[in-house]
Parts: C-alpha cells; sequence; structure tokens
C-alpha cells in the first residue's frame, strides 16, 4: 500500500471486486479494450479478448503488514482487528530468503486454465491500483502440482514426481472446514469463513537432482516414480504403512523421505489444501534452470497447519538437500464476498 | 511497494498417459520381452520365484522383479557357490516393481527371491550361455575391491588426523588472539574437512554443531562452529556486528575442538564399501554445485575455492580408489571420468595463488561459469560410476 488512508484502501478493494467480477465471468475489464473513446487509452488491456473466462478464479488476501507495518504503525485503523495466527512466518532452516520475493501488504491469487487469462487478471487489477498501491513482487507458475479435484489425476512437479496426492479435495467438506475454512468459533471474527494462504517460493537444484538415481529419488520421496505408490506398496492412493519393515533393517519407507515427514500422521493428523504450481524463471548465472515449486497452500491456522509441518521438513527431509527457499509471505484470506459487497467487506464493518 | 501479485496459471493439456504400455507394468511370469533373451521377468511371490527364464545369453542381463506378495522382498542373483553376491536389489514393497541390471559372463548361478527379507530366500538354478557379447571378466574383482576399501578408510582417517591438528593449532591461536595467523590457518584447517565432508556429515548429530551456517539454524538452535568463528575473524561483510569475547572465543573454540576429537574418534570405527565410496565421490562434487561453486560456504572469509579444491581432492580420491574395477568394466566411463577430472583441476590451477587460491570475490562471473560448467561436465559421468561399480 502506497496510500495510508482507509477510505482509499476501500475504494481500491471495491473497485478489485468488480473488475474480478468481470474478469472471472469472461468480461473484459471496465469498459473494454475496444469499446471505449478512442482518445482514451482503454479500460482493460485486451489480451484476453476473444477468450474463454478458463476457470479464472481471482484471490484476494492481507498481509501482517497491512495491520502493522515495519514501524507498529496502524494506518488504516484495523490493528486491534489482527487475528493473532496472522504474523511474519518464522525463520526456517534452508530459508535464503529474497526480500524482493516475499511479504506484502495486500495478494492476489490468480489461477485460470490459460496463463494468458491470469496474467491479464494480475495487469489489469494492478493497473486499476496504481497511485494506492504498487507492485512488490509476483510469481508466475504453470502446471499445477497438486490435484484439488477427486475429477483430476495428479500432476507432477519438476522433481518429475507426482505431487499432492493427498491434498484435501473439493470434496471433502469435512475435511475443508476441519483444516482449511477459518470457523465461526469465537475470535475469529471478520476472518470466518475465510482461511490463511502461505507462499512459498521453492527453488529447486535441479541439475543436482537430475543426477541421482532413481531409486535414491524414490527413496527421498518415498514413493514411486511411476504411479506414485508408496514404497510400502499398492496404487497411489495406497495409505503409507511407516511400520512395514525393509531391507537392512530399516523400514521400506525411509525414516526421512519427504512422505513420512510431512504426513499428517505425524503432525497431529493436521493437513493442507495446496494450490502450487511449478516455475521456471529462465536460467541463473551459472546456466542452471531457475525453477522450483511456487508452493501455495491455504490453512485454517499457519501456527498448527504449516509452521510444524515445515519446520520437520527443513529439519529432517531428505528432499530439502535439494531445495532452497527463496521467497516467503503470509496472508489472511478473507470470506468471499456476497451480492454487492467488496472483498474484504467484513474487516472494514 | 507492498503488494505482492500471485499470478499463476494452470495449463490444461490432456495428460498423454496409459497410451503406450511401459515394460515395467508386466507383472505375470513368463511375460519377458521375446525379442530380447536378456530381458528377464521375476514374480516375487509370497512363495515362489517365478523367472519368464532361467536361462540367458551372456551380457547385459536386466531382471525386472515384481513383488506380488505382501511383505517387502529382494532379489539376489549368486555366484554358483550361493553365497558370492553378483548383484541385489533390495526393498521392493508389494505391488511394486524394480529393474536390475547386470553384466553377467557365462556361467551357473543362483536366483533367490527373500520375500520378508529373512532366511537364504527362495532359490533356484540360472544359466548363462555363451555368447557373442563380451562381458569383461576381472578375475581379481574382489582383490581391487578389498584394496578399494581399505585404501579409503586409511584416507578418512589420515584427513581426520590432519585436521584434529590444523584444528588444534588454529584454535589456539584464535583463543590468544593472534587472528592473522588463525586467519591464514582456517582454510588450510578445513581443507582436512572438507575432503572427507561426506563422511562428516553422515554424523548427523555433529555436522550441525561444526558445520552450520548461520541460515540452516532452526528457531532457538544455538550457533557454533567452524563458520561462527569465519564470521568473527572476517566481519566485514556483517551488519552491526559485535566482536565475540575473550571468554565466547575459548567457548566456542573448545566446543569445535572437542567435536573435532570426537569425530575423529567415530571415523576410526568406520567402513566403506566400494558402492558407498563411489556415492561418495558423487556426493562432493554436489557439495561444489550447491555451495562451493556459488560462492556460499565461506561466506564470510570468500576462501570457497580452497573448499572447492578440497572436495574435488576428497572426490578425485574416492573415483581413483574404485578406477581399477571400472576400467575392466566399463572403459569408456573410465576415460570420460578421468579426463574430466583433469580439466576441472586446470581450471581450478588457474586460480591458485600462493599456497593456495585467491578469493571468491576475485573471480570473475565468466570465471565462476566456467568453474560450473567443468563441475557439470564431471558431475554427469559421475552420476553413473556406482552402477558402474556393482555392474
Amino acid at each position: 500500500m502506497l496510500a495510508d488512508d482507509r477510505a482509499e484502501l476501500v475504494d481500491l478493494l471495491e473497485r478489485w471486486t468488480l473488475a474480478a467480477e468481470q474478469m472471472t465471468a469472461g468480461q473484459p475489464a471496465g469498459t473494454g479494450a475496444v469499446d471505449g473513446d478512442v482518445r482514451l487509452p482503454p479500460d482493460d488491456t485486451g489480451e484476453a479478448l476473444d477468450l474463454p473466462a478458463s476457470g479464472l478464479s481471482i484471490t484476494f488476501g492481507f498481509g501482517p503488514s497491512l495491520f502493522r507495518d515495519g514501524e507498529g504503525t496502524d494506518r488504516f485503523g484495523i490493528a486491534d482487528r489482527q487475528p493473532d495466527a496472522l504474523r511474519e512466518l518464522p525463520h526456517f532452516p534452508g530459508d535464503i530468503l529474497d526480500p524482493a520475493r516475499s511479504g506484502g501488504d495486500l495478494c492476489i491469487q490468480a489461477c485460470a486454465d490459460d496463463p494468458q487469462v491470469a496474467v491479464h487478471a494480475v495487469r489489469n487489477l494492478a493497473r486499476i491500483g496504481f497511485g494506492t498501491v504498487s507492485v512488490r513482487w509476483s510469481q508466475l507458475g504453470f502446471g499445477r502440482t497438486s490435484t484439488t479435484s477427486t475429477s483430476q489425476s495428479t500432476p507432477r512437479n519438476l522433481f518429475g514426481f507426482k505431487d499432492g496426492t493427498a491434498n484435501v479435495k473439493a470434496e471433502e467438506g469435512a475435511a475443508l472446514n476441519e483444516h482449511v475454512w477459518v470457523g465461526d468459533d469465537a475470535g475469529a471474527g471478520w476472518l470466518a469463513g475465510g482461511s490463511y494462504l502461505v507462499a512459498r517460493r521453492i527453488t529447486m537444484t535441479i541439475e543436482v537432482w537430475d543426477r541421482q538415481p532413481l531409486g535414491d529419488q524414490e527413496s527421498f520421496v518415498g514413493r514411486t516414480k511411476g504411479t506414485g505408490a508408496p514404497l510400502s506398496g499398492g496404487e497411489e492412493m495406497t495409505e503409507p504403512d511407516f511400520d512395514m519393515p525393509g531391507s537392512n533393517d530399516q523400514p521400506v519407507i525411509p525414516t526421512d523421505a519427504h512422505v513420512r515427514i510431512v504426513h499428517p500422521d505425524a503432525h497431529g493428523g493436521v493437513r493442507m489444501l495446496r494450490r502450487g504450481y511449478n516455475f521456471v524463471d529462465g536460467s541463473n548465472a551459472l546456466g542452471g534452470l531457475d525453477a522450483g515449486l511456487f508452493f501455495i497452500a491455504y490453512v485454517r491456522d499457519p501456527g498448527t497447519h504449516f509452521v510444524p509441518v515445515q519446520l520437520a521438513m527443513s529439519k529432517n527431509d531428505a528432499l530439502t538437500e535439494y531445495l532452497k527457499v527463496t521467497g516467503s509471505a503470509l496472508f489472511a484470506v478473507p470470506p468471499g464476498a456476497g451480492p454487492g459487497e467488496h472483498v474484504g467487506q467484513s474487516l472494514f464493518a | 511497494m507492498r503488494m505482492s501479485l500471485v499470478a499463476t496459471a494452470l495449463v490444461a493439456l490432456p495428460l498423454l498417459a496409459a497410451c503406450t504400455q511401459n515394460a515395467d507394468t508386466g507383472s505375470s511370469a513368463g511375460s519377458g520381452d521375446e525379442a530380447d533373451p536378456r530381458a528377464l521377468v521375476v514374480d516375487s511371490s509370497a512363495d515362489a520365484c517365478a523367472l519368464s527364464s532361467t536361462e540367458a545369453p551372456a551380457g547385459t542381463l536386466t531382471f525386472d522383479v515384481t513383488n506380488s506378495g505382501d511383505q517387502v522382498t529382494e532379489f539376489y542373483l549368486l555366484g554358483e557357490d550361493g553365497l558370492r553376491i553378483v548383484a541385489e536389489v533390495e526393498n521392493i514393497g508389494p505391488s511394486i516393481s524394480r529393474a536390475l541390471t547386470v553384466n553377467a559372463p557365462a556361467g551357473t548361478y543362483v536366483t533367490a527371491c527373500k520375500p520378508g527379507m529373512t532366511g537364504e530366500g527362495i532359490r533356484g538354478e540360472f544359466t548363462v550361455t555363451e555368447s557373442d557379447e563380451a562381458v569383461a571378466v576381472n578375475a581379481d574383482e574382489q582383490e581391487l575391491v578389498d584394496q578399494a576399501e581399505a585404501n579409503y578408510a586409511a584416507y578418512v582417517e589420515d584427513q581426520s588426523a590432519q585436521l584434529l591438528e590444523k584444528t588444534q593449532e588454529f584454535v589456539e591461536l584464535y583463543k590468544t588472539g593472534d587472528d592473522d595467523a588463525a586467519r591464514a590457518l582456517y582454510p588450510v584447517a578445513r581443507t582436512h574437512w572438507e575432503r572427507i565432508e561426506t563422511v562428516a556429515e553422515s554424523f548427523g548429530d555433529l555436522d550441525p554443531m561444526m558445520d552450520a551456517r548461520e541460515a540452516d539454524l532452526e528457531p532457538g538452535q544455538k550457533w557454533t562452529g567452524w563458520h561462527l568463528i569465519e564470521k568473527d575473524l572476517w566481519p566485514q561483510r556483517a551488519e552491526d556486528y559485535t566482536a565475540l569475547t575473550d571468554r565466547q572465543r575459548a567457548t566456542y573454540a573448545d566446543n569445535l575442538l572437542a567435536n573435532t576429537v570426537e569425530l575423529d574418534s567415530r571415523v576410526q570405527e568406520l567402513t566403506y564399501t566400494v558402492d558407498a565410496i563411489a556415492n561418495g565421490s558423487r556426493g562432493l562434487l554436489e557439495e561444489v554445485a550447491t555451495g562451493k561453486v556459488t560462492g556460499e560456504e565461506e561466506y564470510w572469509s570468500r576462501t570457497d575455492l580452497w573448499d572447492f579444491q578440497a572436495n574435488v581432492d576428497g572426490a578425485k580420491v574416492a573415483w581413483e580408489g574404485v578406477q581399477p574395477i571400472v576400467e575392466a568394466k566399463d572403459a569408456d566411463l573410465a576415460d570420460q571420468l578421468s579426463s574430466r577430472f583433469d580439466e576441472l583441476q586446470a581450471l581450478l590451477d588457474e586460480q591458485r595463488e600462493g599456497d593456495g587460491f585467491v578469493s571468491y570475490d576475485d573471480l570473475t562471473p565468466e570465471q565462476v561459469k566456467d568453474l560450473s560448467d567443468a563441475v557439470n561436465a564431471l558431475s554427469e559421468p559421475l552420476s553413473r560410476l556406482t552402477a558402474a561399480v556393482l555392474s
């Protein structure tokens, strides 16, 4: 936020809500790309003309610094409404964070079946905000890395493995209530029905990974690379048997395998709704791919559903040898806006 | 400057799965590839070990082992005596397939499936017949293996002893405030650590106490070891750094020395198999690729090239230990590895200065890229070393 005026923030959210409604319906923003006064720049930037809505979804979030900035200043009169769980994430081992890829007062996640439609949404929302907000960082992803519905087959991350097999699915109503949505219990306040968005830019050391023997890769993950079955056997959706004995007096799923370290059984049953994507931002100075997983998870409480899992992964997971976390952010995602409402209306009510 | 835009796009492409049948999914014994008599299918069930054929022509054989039982199984190709392991594949979970490739000269063998991993397994005879495909036979292989294992153990013990000696000198200089001498000795002492880094790292309790970088720490974890002292000796890049007191110096120095003594004592107990030695060689080059060539390891002192050289030293010793075994089995790979080690060394030699190396900061981006390219060029064939040693 460039502005420190509450009315300006609310006005921006109203304008964003309107534009998001138009674009998710497959319409151009404002008066459109080609129907306006020829003496004016078009309201809509035009690159999504002739394209369908492409399943576009737009999600907004509020970062901790929106409530209290770096100096602790309450710029918008909402400091007393900052949820307890909305704090800067702690430092995790292996975090090499780039401040220019981390944090933020506000966030927008735009997802679509066509990247051109998603980028169009972000571009137009950023344009609407000029003067009130400025872009701190952005990340383009491709090829979702988690299934979010039982109707989807599990896609692969850039390690070549199926990712998100055990993700919370849209069809799992009870699990969504338990793990994803902030309930309407006391203390939830304006965030009741909302969620938290954890964003982590996880860089993979692709070239080193590619030189690992197949058997080692599968041991690091705890699943086969082909079908995604746990090393304890069965099919992709078979529950892993962490106690099954393997060769050399070790369990067949190694003690530092990713699937074991982050499994809900190791964390009191907590699960996440992941909506992550692969990314490739060209190559780095050494000619390696600047690539990895843009991890995005929705949880009802990052303190219980994300931090302990990430900490265990940073400390004990064999995969971390091939990962560097280069960006990190946490946002509170307000509940969906009803007809006539703007995004985040409950926060300013 | 405070808004973040998260644009993610899903490209909806139909998955082209299951259009072609993957050979790995063949699950029933007897369906071995008719066209290739060297491709064998093994069905390891709870009470049987069925092979698609009990005979194959000499050459590179592939056993595609599927576990149709409900316990983890293993598959072995044993010598005629039923004792000597020619090749093995472990940890095959229920309904999972694993491929095992082995160069087998003509002769009589024994196959064994071991469901539940106990006992001598379900055994059968297996015959490899004469063929036109030449298979290298090295009658003295066991001797070479024994020699490689003994030599590597001696190397690690020697490096560990030198590390201990140099660390003693180093902590003394550091405690008495002779910082110039301590700075000069720092990369020399660490050379002995870096040469055996993959061994040192295998002690999961000692490694973080001795070699953690600040960013590696978890909340609440106390920082100790080499890099803490490094920062105290080279605080130029640190913001608002407060130098350690004499008492703090003594504490951290004594801690480092105590851990080095412990490391040295544990190293005496270690033995190494040839595949572990080959993996160690690969692992040391990975350390170079992820930490040294990028200048991340010695963030404060900028002595990364010393560590770089030391990792390469250790990798080369490990390679040379198994080289006679590989020369007999895959001469092309052996040649390639030898020449790529030489090429990397020639690049490193260009950066020598006095008894050591120039600062990482003195490297141009082009020089870093050249070094990185040479590391990649070596790492690719090195990633095939273990399989070649075991083949």
